[in-house]
């Protein structure tokens, strides 16, 4: 872990977190990553690489996919953070959700997280992506288990639901 | 009785709405009170003599908990095989990033402070770091030879063969390591108090091999060590041995400290310092009749264990048993071995041997075809198993397969022969050049000859007091559906909704030891001890004259509770009983080596681009039969999973060493496949079921991991007429390889053989 990341004093930084106003103390420079998971204790975030390459850590941050483990805590300051636990409302699940679910999207379940925030982003972007612009549109997220079929018939399947419902 | 299967059908996966919604607990979402935090100081060269370690200046030491080898109360190993590797070194180390010291800091910031400020010292020894340096042998680096493990596999008389040869083909094959890449890097925590002894929680398949493992290391009895699994997020055979190693770690610093520790690797450290697939070469020489019919041969199979034995002897059987593919050898003799170098062990990566040796197979198939003149189809077609043939080990087939049928599946599927036709033309001219690869495989299902008499696995299932049932194994999950799939198989025999059956989370306290979760045994030999321990708990509630023999849901849940109320929970037990059919022979390594086999054959298309050397696979087919498919849709996933972790053997994944130490240990310059990297894998099945897996299930997690490989580089050959006998198969070597055939244009000339 870089030294320069928790060096200088805690500050407060403040933040809108899957709709809820939190106030966190730390360093500046500490990665999102950490506060969402150690400060917050909102640990459906996951670090696979801690280099931005495997998109494990993906929330958005304004409506923007980030890599939490690239993004100072500073920089959310003032912004609204929204992470896969707050993606559900109270037991009913995102349509991306139950598509995972559906489909066989969700292997050993390390990257769902961050690929389900990736694909309701891709799909904010463009509600009805084609399957090679889904493919490409995750393309950010590695995922070990599926080979990816699973998890792109996933999205379709979720944007199926969307046109159908 | 229910009337409607449940077996067969893909109902949902009984952990996915913990996943889909980030709930799941995985080691490192686990906080405990007053935890530190550990890390590991490794060594820095491949072979030496510690000399000195000092703890540098302007670090308040006091702070941190220090462990070296003197605190390790028991025996100073990781107990598995050999008992060779150890769990810190002491004096000498064998490999790089081998474990020397242990820290633990409350403050995880200041923890890599403290292991940058450790400096050792060493005495360099000269190191081997290949398996070619390791057969010279200039150094004795590992045992008197070198040398872990030897088997010789004979059938019949290949010495007699030679003269009756119309050819003689040879061929050398060459595998390079394999990182298991699995997203969650390898983490565990561990508490000790005197009381209850050590209990450890952890990112790991085998819940009992850290138990044995720890009770060594730290001489505590069985009672005084829990290993708990937390959801694992990926394995592959990556998370089979090397977790004991941390979770001693984990365990030695508790003991020290009193208070939790948690030690979590980061991605860096877990590519540099964990295993890897071995890398392998194979070597065959075989006799061939004038009209393509395999003769016998010899084949020659050597892996590279790395510095200590660790599984390699078991990886290495596998991998010799599947020397010969899916092919009739009226004669053969094979010679296996594992050798030792001075690198990280290598260790389990689904398939476990058997992909290296199947690749060898598969490209020595298409280059005898090549010389006798015959096609890729023909040539496979003409030596194919037949049932009542015998295997490698004289095996008998027993099952009714047709691989001839499988193979013409497999070419209707992927459009085979008119695609050839096709390429031929078109690679005329262009910048790019299109090929079609085959490959035909199998893969033993369970564990290798007595293995599974040796386990003895024990599974237990749980009558409950609100009248569900819960399943007792220590068979984990880690994505490929263990706790759905084992469901389903309780449910099935009881004849009870699925939702009434849940599975006690893999903890030693409580669950028996189904043995580990690897070999593709979980569904085949776990499922059927399932079964049998679910259908005990039937028989208990109509003995006890609670339930008639023919029942509904509602009735047994009905009996179940008063069966509690007045008894209190109960359990019915069931152990592996090996099948009185089945005999192997350790000594001679002949036999039935595997209660079942899965079949199968792949098919690839591909596309290289002259300008970049890049090979794109443009479509692939995989066509197999598993036994009977218990649930299509976690089937088709390990599958497809399988396929793209092998296309990134084939095409991406190259480890660079130095010195023995992974240098691109990052998933910035190890590249695996991403989404946009695949094609869509078209999935396929034959399902003839297996008499000894539970509802005809036979292993299905580690045939995918086989085919792609051989069937992809031989597509490249098709599409360039030049042979690759090496993977990973980068554009370095494509370019190297096309470069070696002068003139460049003749290389690219269409192929010679038809598949009419």
């Amino acid at each position: 872990m870089n030294n320069s990341r928790v060096s200088g004093a805690k500050i407060d930084i403040s933040f809108v977190v899957n709709g809820e106003p939190k106030t966190v103390h730390v360093y500046p420079m500490e990665r999102l990553l950490d506060v969402l998971r150690f400060d917050l204790g909102l640990t459906g975030a996951k670090e696979g690489c801690g280099e931005g390459e495997c998109g494990s850590c993906s929330v958005l941050i304004d409506g923007v996919l980030v890599n939490s483990c690239l993004v100072p805590a500073l920089q959310a300051e003032g912004s609204s953070v929204v992470t896969i636990e707050g993606l559900a409302s109270g037991d009913t699940l995102h349509a991306l959700q139950e598509s995972f679910l559906q489909c066989g999207g969700a292997q050993c379940g390390i990257c769902t997280p961050g690929m389900i925030l990736a694909a309701f982003h891709l799909l904010n972007l463009k509600p009805d992506p084609a399957m090679n612009e889904i493919r490409e549109g995750l393309s950010g997220n590695l995922c070990r288990c599926t080979g990816y079929s699973q998890i792109v018939e996933a999205v379709a399947e979720a944007v199926h639901r969307r046109t159908t419902a | 009785m229910k009337s409607e299967h449940i077996v067969g059908k893909s109902v949902p996966r009984k952990e996915g709405r913990d996943k889909v919604t980030g709930r799941s607990q995985y080691v490192d979402d686990m906080v405990l009170t007053d935890m530190l935090f550990g890390a590991t100081v490794r060594s820095s060269i491949p072979r030496g003599r510690i000399k000195k370690i000092t703890f540098g200046s302007g670090i308040a030491w006091d702070e941190f908990v220090i462990v070296s080898a003197k605190d390790i109360r028991g025996k100073n190993c990781i107990a598995l095989i050999g008992d060779d590797q150890p769990c810190l070194a002491s004096e000498f180390v064998n490999h790089p990033e081998e474990p020397i010291l242990l820290l633990a800091h409350p403050d995880r910031h200041v923890l890599p402070q403290g292991v940058a400020a450790v400096s050792i010292e060493y005495d360099p020894l000269p190191a081997i770091l290949t398996i070619e340096e390791s057969e010279c042998p200039s150094q004795i680096v590992w045992g008197e030879d070198n040398i872990f493990k030897t088997y010789v596999i004979e059938k019949g008389d290949v010495d007699g063969i030679w003269e009756k040869a119309d050819f003689i083909v040879e061929g050398e094959y060459t595998t390079g390591a394999q990182e298991q890449l699995y997203i969650e890097n390898n983490g565990m925590i561990a508490v000790f108090d005197d009381l209850r002894g050590i209990t450890v929680w952890g990112s790991l398949q085998c819940p009992y091999y850290i138990h044995k493992a720890l009770m060594a290391l730290c001489d505590l009895p069985p009672e005084k060590v829990r290993v708990v699994q937390m959801e694992t997020g990926g394995a592959f055979g990556g998370k089979e041995e090397y977790p004991s190693m941390i979770a001693g770690h984990a365990a030695l610093l508790a003991i020290k400290s009193g208070r939790p520790v948690k030690i979590i690797y980061d991605r860096m450290e877990d590519m540099a310092a964990t295993t890897k697939r071995h890398p392998s070469r194979t070597r065959h020489r075989t006799a061939v009749s004038k009209d393509g019919k395999i003769l016998g041969g010899e084949i020659d199979f050597t892996i590279d264990g790395g510095a200590y034995m660790t599984l390699s002897p078991v990886v290495l059987s596998r991998g010799a048993i599947h020397a010969g593919g899916p092919y009739y050898w009226p004669s053969v003799r094979i010679r296996a071995k594992a050798v030792a170098t001075n690198v990280p062990p290598h260790g389990a990566f689904r398939g476990f041997g058997a992909p290296q040796s199947l690749f060898a197979m598969e490209r020595h198939m298409d280059r005898i075809a090549r010389e006798v003149g015959l096609s890729a189809i023909e040539i496979r077609r003409r030596n194919f198993l037949q049932p009542g043939q015998t295997t490698t080990t004289e095996q008998v087939v027993r099952e009714p397969i047709n691989l001839g049928k499988l193979l013409d599946r497999a070419l209707e599927l992927s459009d085979y022969q008119s695609k050839k036709r096709r390429f031929g033309t078109e690679n005329q001219h262009g910048a790019t050049r299109k090929g079609m690869g085959i490959a035909a495989f199998l893969h033993g299902a369970g564990f290798t000859g007595s293995g599974e008499r040796y386990l003895s696995s024990v599974v237990g299932v749980e009558g409950c007091a609100d009248g569900s049932v819960r399943v007792l194994v220590s068979s984990t999950e880690f994505g490929q559906g263990t706790k759905t799939v084992l469901s389903q198989i309780a449910a099935e025999a009881l004849g009870l909704p699925y939702e009434s059956v849940s599975m006690a989370q893999p903890d030693t306290l409580e669950v028996p030891n189904s043995g580990p979760t690897v070999a593709s045994r979980t569904v085949m030999v776990v499922g059927k001890l399932v079964q049998s321990a679910a259908l005990g708990v039937r028989q208990t509630l109509i003995s006890s004259s609670l339930l008639r023999e023919a029942y509904t849901a509602d009735e047994f849940r009905a009996a179940c509770q008063r069966y509690v109320a007045a008894h209190g929970p109960f359990r019915s037990w069931s152990r592996y009983e090996a099948p009185s059919d089945i005999f192997w022979d350790d000594q001679k390594y002949r036999g039935e080596a595997y209660a079942a086999f899965a079949w199968a054959v792949y098919v690839a298309e591909v596309t290289v681009n002259l300008m970049t050397y890049s090979v794109a696979v443009d479509d692939f087919v995989a066509l197999q039969e598993v036994g009977k498919v218990l649930h299509p849709l976690l089937a088709r996933g390990q599958i497809i999973g399988g396929v793209a972790q092998a296309i990134g053997m084939s095409l991406y994944e190259k480890v660079v060493w130095q010195n023995g130490r992974m240098q691109n240990g990052q998933m910035t310059n190890y590249i695996m496949p991403t989404s946009s990297d695949l094609p869509p894998i078209r999935v396929f099945f034959e399902e003839l079921g297996n008499v000894y897996g539970a509802y005809g299930a036979k292993g299905i997690g580690e045939l995918p991991m086989d085919g792609p490989a051989p069937a992809i580089v031989n597509a490249v050959e098709d599409a360039l007429g030049v042979p690759f006998d090496s993977i990973p198969l980068l554009p370095e070597d494509i370019m190297d390889g096309l470069a070696s055939v002068s003139p460049f244009g003749a290389a690219l000339a269409p192929q010679a053989a038809s598949d009419e």
